[in-house]
């Protein structure tokens, strides 16, 4: 217990946690209407942007999240010099929610597809014929049912979101796993401590985001 | 009506061929149904009526043959903007009803006036109730749609087409879903149309629906229309074999 109150008084671990936080919370909503605009065009009847947004799914979905970090970082900021905000660390938290946004939308948009799958042809066919236009039949009828029929896979892609949130550290963002190598760095002997922290850390984050998921899931069911 | 308008039919299918890859689904369909009528369509299973009906919406396509369908002499877009206002006019019911599974019962009646019509939510509320109650679900207004019977699925579905004051109506085997005890009030709402004066094509076995309702009786087989009659000659003196064969196997059921 000394020893757990010891790392919290030398290092910023509720900074750390805080910082993955704003990551995941900016990340998701950036990556999920990514994911949306992307599952659109992936169902439109046009070919070509149905095809476009397969690729981008295909292509990203393939490339590991640390090499997209890495790689927005030494492109973006170390070849382009394109600096988003005059703070260093501002930027680099920018770069590494872009990173974020990206790569999960594809998994967002997957989601949403498999969503999409639950809701029946007529009801598509039924929106058709009192009149409404692709993008109106989506935004009114198609999009809410498959939500609430792909709100489990959404909070699996969420959770995985949350803990991919420690990739940032790539991007020199100081958040809580970035912390604890540090801390193991300086105090291996507090090992198990340092450990206990971080994962019970991560868990109190995730477990009621996997208990609304449930309870979300059940209660906005699409009865048929 | 004028004798100009009564010459331009409110459907007109001409020529019309449709194609599942090799096997063809309609083959050279010529049929004007004017204003008012009730068009009653049988035929055996896989004789194309429902294609027939729902080509005339487009929710089938055409073959690009030089055939083609108009709507009260406008010919049907092939996409976008202008196929949606066509499709807001043709009104469609369904076999397995399509209610919007989310909204409710009001809702579901109101969407197509407020978002296509753009009509306000309060007007489109009370035409709404006026609908349902006319089609006797009245009451269930505020309910989900799976809280209601077959029977008044559709016949919320019907009210959801009446809503969009359309010039013609589409039944793709309406009743073909429901539980016997059900067929007759959904039925009941459909002849009450028909002598409103409605313009309805209707694909159906209800014998009884198609002599009492019906002006008229198309009979398919293999994608044509074979016969073109009134549902009293058909009943008692069809005149091909097929249809002879067709309804002495319906009506020993």
């Amino acid at each position: 217990m000394e020893d757990i109150l010891f790392l919290f008084e030398q290092y910023p671990i509720w900074e750390g946690f805080w910082a993955n936080l704003k990551l995941a919370f900016f990340s998701a909503i950036f990556a999920f209407t990514l994911g949306v605009i992307l599952a659109l065009f992936r169902i439109s009847p046009v070919r070509s942007m149905s095809w476009l947004s397969g690729a981008f799914i295909n292509l990203v979905r393939n490339i590991p999240l640390t090499v997209l970090v890495v790689m927005g970082v030494l492109i973006f900021w170390g070849q382009l010099q394109i600096n988003m905000h005059p703070d260093f660390d501002t930027n680099f938290f920018m770069l590494a929610t872009i990173a974020l946004s990206i790569y999960h939308a594809p998994f967002f948009a997957e989601a949403i597809r498999s969503g999409v799958n639950t809701v029946p042809l007529g009801q598509a066919e039924a929106a058709r014929s009192i009149g409404l236009g692709f993008f109106a039949a989506a935004r009114l009828i198609i999009i809410p049912q498959a939500l609430r029929g792909a709100i489990t896979p959404i909070g699996n892609t969420l959770i995985a979101l949350i803990k991919n949130t420690t990739v940032a550290a790539a991007a020199s963002v100081m958040e809580a796993s970035g912390i604890m190598r540090t801390m193991i760095e300086f105090n291996p002997n507090l090992m198990v401590a340092i450990f206990l922290i971080i994962a019970i850390g991560f868990s109190l984050i995730v477990i009621p985001v996997g208990l609304l998921t449930t309870w979300l899931s059940e209660r906005l069911a699409v009865t048929r | 009506m004028t004798p100009e308008a009564s010459h331009t039919p409110l459907v007109r299918m001409s020529g019309v061929n449709k194609h599942f890859g090799s096997f063809q689904a309609l083959s050279d369909i010529n049929v004007d149904i004017p204003k008012g009528q009730v068009c009653i369509v049988v035929g055996p299973s896989g004789s194309g009526k429902s294609t027939l009906c729902r080509t005339i919406n487009r929710l089938e396509t055409i073959d690009d043959d030089g055939g083609y369908i108009e709507i009260d002499g406008a010919r049907l877009p092939e996409e976008g903007k202008a196929l949606a206002a066509l499709r807001a006019d043709v009104g469609m019911v369904f076999q397995s009803f399509n209610l919007f599974a989310h909204k409710s019962v009001v809702e579901n009646v109101t969407l197509g006036p407020t978002k296509v019509r753009k009509i306000s939510k309060k007007q489109a509320e009370q035409e709404a109730m006026e609908y349902l109650e006319r089609v006797g679900v009245g009451e269930q207004a505020r309910k989900l749609p799976a809280q209601l019977s077959g029977g008044q699925q559709q016949r919320v579905a019907i009210a959801r087409a009446l809503a969009m004051k359309p010039k013609v109506l589409l039944f793709d085997e309406p009743t073909s879903a429901l539980d016997p005890e059900m067929v007759q009030e959904v039925l009941d709402v459909m002849v009450d149309l028909a002598a409103g004066g409605m313009t309805m094509v209707v694909v159906t076995h209800e014998m009884g629906f198609a002599r009492k309702a019906g002006d008229r009786l198309l009979f398919m087989s293999d994608g044509a229309v074979i016969e073109d009659t009134t549902p009293e000659k058909f009943f008692t003196g069809p005149e091909t074999s097929r249809a002879k064969d067709f309804l002495s196997k319906i009506l020993t059921e």
